[in-house]
Formats: structure tokens, sequence, C-alpha cells
């Protein structure tokens, strides 16, 4: 007798939970595979610069380090512009993933937060009035500028009972950061130093960073980046909507004040170390998506390595064109990125959100 | 009814809406609440302009603006009214319209309420090619004014062509324009960092938007491309506003939607286009008019009409801000947009937040 159990044969390897675990596995493949193109890319950016050094002298700096001048460089030029790199790289995607996901919004980047025009005001601002002159000093400031324009966009943002809305929080970190924009190109249109130092200071670069600068922004790229992955599953909550998520037990108010406050210290951190790096927090997302789908357990790991292996990229690309010279990495990201993603966008359906 | 005769009826949607119907084939449905908001902000803006043509290093009392302006002015005051300060301030109010309205088509057909005309581009590639003409060509007002509007066109319609694929729906558009307007950025700042430092800040006064030394040659093309632009897209607001249902609603509903689209691309493009080769790219005013306009006539959706009503309002009250704040030094009014935009749409969000709405 033919049951049902029978007429309903599940074709091998064709059941969801299959379909699923094959997923799964391919992915974990693409992040070892990432991480190794990450690590290569690191590599180069020690090999690559203005002086061409062979691998095995790189290899020795790291590992039998002699005082040799060659190795001199890499350890105190390179390695530190490598991880800066990196670092920010990683932190401005993943910032980028995270605003995405709060403001349920593909057109948000961390920016949309007030956070870049927050740290530039304090940056100018601490130029022109209060005498700053060094990077490190520079940072400070650019962080704590961060922070206090977060907190004024979050409280514009939150409506009196409904708590944090998706569209108000981005309008208002979009009214925050142009009045403050404002008032930057009013410092800088009446002052002629301001505007030196801005105009340079406004193209992200890698240059002129050393060890100093990775030391001050670690701890806090390193705690956002700890908050945002830890994240993942409340942010999949998020996306079914703000009812749906409170319906299965997410604290939206919550999550949303957690993200905003990871952002901060991702997107802060890595302006306030390197300037504004507008593309690769918008679009690194997007291109991520692309194949890992929306779930945030895959889109947030991705992000961060390919937002590493993309500065990273760029700044040994810009290193290469204008030998022996260098195209700062903003430009070179901005470059490289967009015709990219540009030909995803066309070939491909991006999911959105 | 006779024809001509105005009919007031009170539509059964709701007690604010209202009728006016002109023999048996004309109607016009309208919200009281956003005509009054409406009128109140074109007199706002009437008031600002008049202190606006009193401001200035000779200043001048209402009084004597207004003897000059019914043609009773001294010789001297006539030519700071009607040579100097009163184009200035028809630019700004025309400028205005444009910007607001253009972000309004955009608002709508992004349905999202970060859209502005910047998402095809067109701004950064009017910025970059004027850019251009200052920094590498050393070109005049003329030349700047119309690489701007060169520059800009072939970016949006770069954009356009690279995300058609049988049609320009959902975010492809966007997320081109987006990736366009990136690259367009950074070359933008690298130029901007490697000219000579008289150059950069020239262009940088120009890509802030500015309304110095703008004359009645600058009035007049502006007035007749509005005079053509403004009814065509107030023609297409019902297409618009059935295209934010979703491309297959408005397909049921007897839009034609991939031609409707790119009408309202071209509009919307056009107005921008015309504001930004008179005044640069002045930000800020497509991106918050409409929402501003949009809550304060508590409306559901961006309205055409008061978008372009407050984006006038806006420039007039940045002008003012930006030729005060600082005197007696002028800053370009690109400066204040952003700050009294930026300003004035966060205070709308903060008395939103004591009511609760969302």
């Amino acid at each position: 007798m033919v049951t049902t159990g029978q007429l309903v044969q599940p074709q091998p390897g064709r059941s969801g939970l299959d379909e699923q675990a094959r997923r799964a596995r391919l992915l974990s493949l693409g992040v070892v595979a990432s991480v190794a193109v990450l690590v290569l890319v690191a590599l180069l950016s020690l090999v690559v610069g203005a002086k061409s050094i062979p691998m095995h002298t790189v290899w020795d700096a790291l590992f039998a380090y002699d005082g040799s001048d060659d190795q001199l460089i890499v350890r105190e030029l390179r390695v530190p512009r490598m991880v800066l790199g990196a670092l920010v790289g990683s932190a401005m995607a993943l910032a980028g993933a995270l605003m995405q996901a709060l403001t349920r919004n593909p057109l948000a980047d961390p920016g949309l937060l007030g956070v870049n025009a927050g740290a530039a005001l304090a940056i100018v601002a601490s130029i022109s009035y209060l005498g700053a002159t060094t990077l490190t000093e520079y940072v400070w400031f650019g962080l704590a500028g961060a922070a206090v324009t977060t907190f004024v966009v979050y409280v514009l943002g939150a409506a009196g009972r409904a708590g944090v809305s998706p569209v108000r929080l981005a309008l208002a970190g979009a009214a925050i950061a142009a009045a403050f924009s404002g008032i930057i190109s009013a410092i800088v249109l009446l002052s002629h130093d301001a505007f030196v130092d801005f105009r340079t200071w406004s193209v992200g670069s890698l240059t002129g960073r050393d060890s100093s600068v990775v030391t001050q922004v670690l701890p806090f790229i390193a705690v956002g980046t700890v908050i945002a992955l830890a994240m993942a599953g409340s942010l999949n909550a998020l996306s079914l909507g703000d009812d749906t998520a409170r319906a299965l037990g997410a604290k939206v108010g919550q999550i949303r004040l957690t993200g905003v406050v990871a952002v901060t210290l991702l997107c802060g951190a890595g302006t306030a170390a390197v300037g504004p790096i507008g593309f690769v927090g918008l679009i690194i997302p997007h291109v991520v998506r692309s194949f890992t789908g929306p779930n945030q357990r895959w889109l947030l790991p991705y992000s961060l390595l390919f937002g590493a292996i993309l500065l990273l990229g760029s700044d040994v690309l810009g290193r290469v064109i204008l030998h022996p010279g260098e195209l700062q990495v903003a430009v070179v990201t901005a470059a490289v990125g967009a015709p990219v993603f540009i030909l995803l966008v066309r070939r491909r359906r991006l999911s959105q959100l | 009814m006779s024809a001509g005769s105005v009919d007031l009826a009170v539509a059964s949607s709701g007690p604010r809406r209202r009728v006016v119907r002109w023999g048996a084939r004309f109607s016009w449905r309208y919200h009281t609440r956003a005509v009054v908001v409406g009128g109140l902000i074109w007199l706002a803006t009437g008031v600002f302009l008049l202190i606006q043509l009193g401001v200035g290093e000779f200043s001048l009392s209402p009084g004597e603006v207004y003897r000059t302006l019914t043609g009773q002015g001294t010789p001297g005051q006539e030519f700071i009214i009607y040579d100097l300060r009163l184009p200035r301030v028809l630019t700004a109010v025309l400028v205005g319209i444009g910007l607001g309205m253009s972000g309004a088509v955009f608002q709508s057909l992004t349905r999202n309420p970060l859209g502005s005309p910047d998402i095809i581009g067109f701004t950064q590639g009017a910025g970059l090619a004027a850019l251009a003409q200052i920094v590498i060509f050393h070109g005049g007002q003329t030349e700047i004014a119309l690489s701007a509007l060169g520059g800009g066109l072939a970016v949006s319609v770069l954009v356009y062509v690279l995300a058609y694929r049988k049609g320009v729906q959902g975010y492809r558009l966007i997320l081109v324009g987006i990736g366009v307007s990136a690259l367009l950025v950074s070359m933008t700042s690298y130029l901007l960092l490697n000219a000579q430092i008289i150059d950069a800040q020239v262009a940088f006064v120009w890509l802030t938007g500015s309304l110095n030394a703008r004359g009645w040659e600058h009035v007049v093309p502006l007035a007749l491309a509005l005079v053509v632009l403004v009814p065509a897209t107030l023609a297409m607001s019902r297409p618009m506003r059935l295209l934010e249902m979703g491309d297959d609603t408005a397909h049921a509903l007897g839009v034609r939607v991939e031609r409707s689209r790119t009408w309202l691309l071209v509009l919307g493009t056009a107005l921008c286009a015309v504001a930004v080769s008179s005044a640069g790219p002045v930000g800020f005013i497509a991106l918050a008019a409409p929402q501003v306009a949009r809550r304060l006539t508590g409306s559901a959706t961006v309205g055409l009409l008061p978008a372009g009503a407050m984006g006038a309002l806006l420039l007039v009250l940045s002008d003012l801000a930006a030729q005060r704040v600082v005197a007696p030094a002028a800053l370009p009014v690109g400066v204040a947009t952003v700050s009294v935009g930026g300003l004035y749409l966060a205070w709308v969000l903060f008395r939103e937040n004591q009511t609760g709405r969302a």
C-alpha cells in the first residue's frame, strides 16, 4: 500500500534544509577565501610603495628584525599604515551595513547620522579656534565631535512615544549633517589657513598616519566591531519591521540605541583617523548582499572583510598609479568601486533589504 | 448649474477637503490646510523679500523700499533696488521654486524622503564640470554656467543609460546614481586638492552655491524656463501621485508607467538644471523643502506647489542670513541654505517629537 510518506519522497539534495546547509557551507568557504585575499592584499601593501621592498625583506622585518633601513620602513611606516587601512576599511563597511539595517533604507550610509560632519566640524573648529596642530589632537576632537553629533541626531530622531523611527533618524541625521557642513563652509571661507588645512584633510588619506593613530583608534573600532557582530540576530529581527520584531521579543528601542552607538564608534573613529571616506560604507553592503542575501549573520562578517580588502587594495593601487607619489585612498576607492558596483547593479537583481 | 459658476461641495472623504467645480467637466479637489499653509508661506516669502531689498551696504528703510518700488525713489535708490538687489532676490525666489519642485519630483519617484536630484548625479556632474572650467580653463561666469549645465545633463543621461534595462525601475536608478555620484565627488575633491589655492577658493565658493552678482540676465532666462517647466510638471502631478503606489497599481489605474517616469525624470532634471546653472549647486533645498512643506501641510506625500513655495522661502531666508550673519563679509548663500534648511528641518522634527507624529 502506498503511504503518503512514500508519495512525498524528498529528492536528494533538493530539500530546503539541504539547500540551506549547502549555502552555509559555500558561504563559510567564502569567508576563508576572503580572509586569504585580505592577507594577500595586506602583504602587497607592505611590499609596494615609493620604494619597492622585496618580499623576503618584509618577512625578515616582521619576524627577524635587524634594524636595516628597508626593514625600518616596513615596521615604522607600512605596517601601521596597513593595519590602519584594514581597520578603517572594515569599520566603515560594518558601519554602513549597520546603518542600512537600522534605518531600513538602502540609501543610508554611516555619514547619515551626521558622524562625518560632526567629526569634520570638530576638527575644523579645533584647527581654527583651538590651535590644534598634530594629527593625534585632531583624532580626539574628531571622536568627540562624532559622539556629540550622534547624540543630538538620536534625540531628534526619537518620536515622543513610539521610539526612534527609521525615517526620522535618517532625516534628522541629514538635517544635522547639512547644518554642520554649512558651518564648516563658513569657517573655511572666512579663514585662509583653515581652508588649506581642511582641503587637505577632506580627502581621506592614509598618508602620514603612524602607529600612534592606530593605537588611538584601535580600542574604539574593536569595541564597535564586537558590538556590531553581536547584534546580527537582533538586526535580522529588526528587518522584519518594528511590530513583527516586537512580537518576536526583540527590544526595538534598545537595538536601535546599541546600533547607533556601534556606528558612532566605528565611523567616528574611522573618519577621525583618516578623514572622510564616503564610498565604502554605502556600497560594500549592497555588493555583499547580492550573494549573501539579507541575513545579517553573513552580511556583517563579509562586509567587514570586503571593506578591509577594498581599502587596502585601493591604497596599493594609489601608490602604484602615481608612483613614486600617491593618489589618496578615498579617490581610488571611489574610482575603483563605482564601475564595479554599477556593473553589479546592471547584471544582478540586488535584493532590497 | 451653469458653466462658469463655482460650486463648493464638501467631499465625503473628510471635512477638510473641498472641491471646486466649473461646469460639468472641470473640478479641482484641494486640501484646505495645504492651501492656507501655501498662502502663508508665500506671504512670509514676500515679507522677507522686502526686508532683503532694504538690507546691505546701503541700508534702506521699508518705507524707502516701498517708495522706490512704486517709482518715487531717488535715482541712487532706484539703481540699488532695480539693478542690484531686485534681480538677486528674484533669482533666489525662482531658484528656490525650481529646486523645491525638483526635490519633490525626485522624492516621489524614488519613494524615499532622502531622494533629491543628487540621486541621478546631476549636482555632482554640474559641480565637477564647473570646477574643471574654473581650475583648468579659467573661464568666466557664462562659461561656468554653461559647463555646469552641460556637465550635469551629461551625467544624468549617463546614469539613465547605465540604469536602463527594458525600463528604469526600482532601485537600479538610485544605486547607479549613487555609484556615479560617489565617483564624481572623489574626482571633485581630488581636483580641488591639486588646484592653485586661489582657483580652489573661487571654485569652492561656486560649489557651495552663490547669488552674488546675479542680474537681470540671470532672472529672465530663469523665469522663461520656469514658465514652461512648472505647468508641465504640475500637469504630471496625477501620474506622479499614482506611480507612488507602485508600478503595477499605477498601470492598472491607466498610467503609462515608463513614459510617465521618463517624463518626470526629464522635468525634475530640467527644473534642477535651470536652478543650478543660475546659482550653482545650492545644497539641501531640494531635500529639505518638500519634507518641511509636507509636514507643515499635514499631507501624506510630497506636494509640488507647497514644495516650490517652501524652497523659495528657505532660499530667501538663507540669503538674508548669509548676508547678515558675518556682516560686512557676505557669505555665499549655499552656506546658509544648508544651515538654515538643516536647522529648520531639525526644528520641525523636534516639534513632531512633542506631538508624537512618526
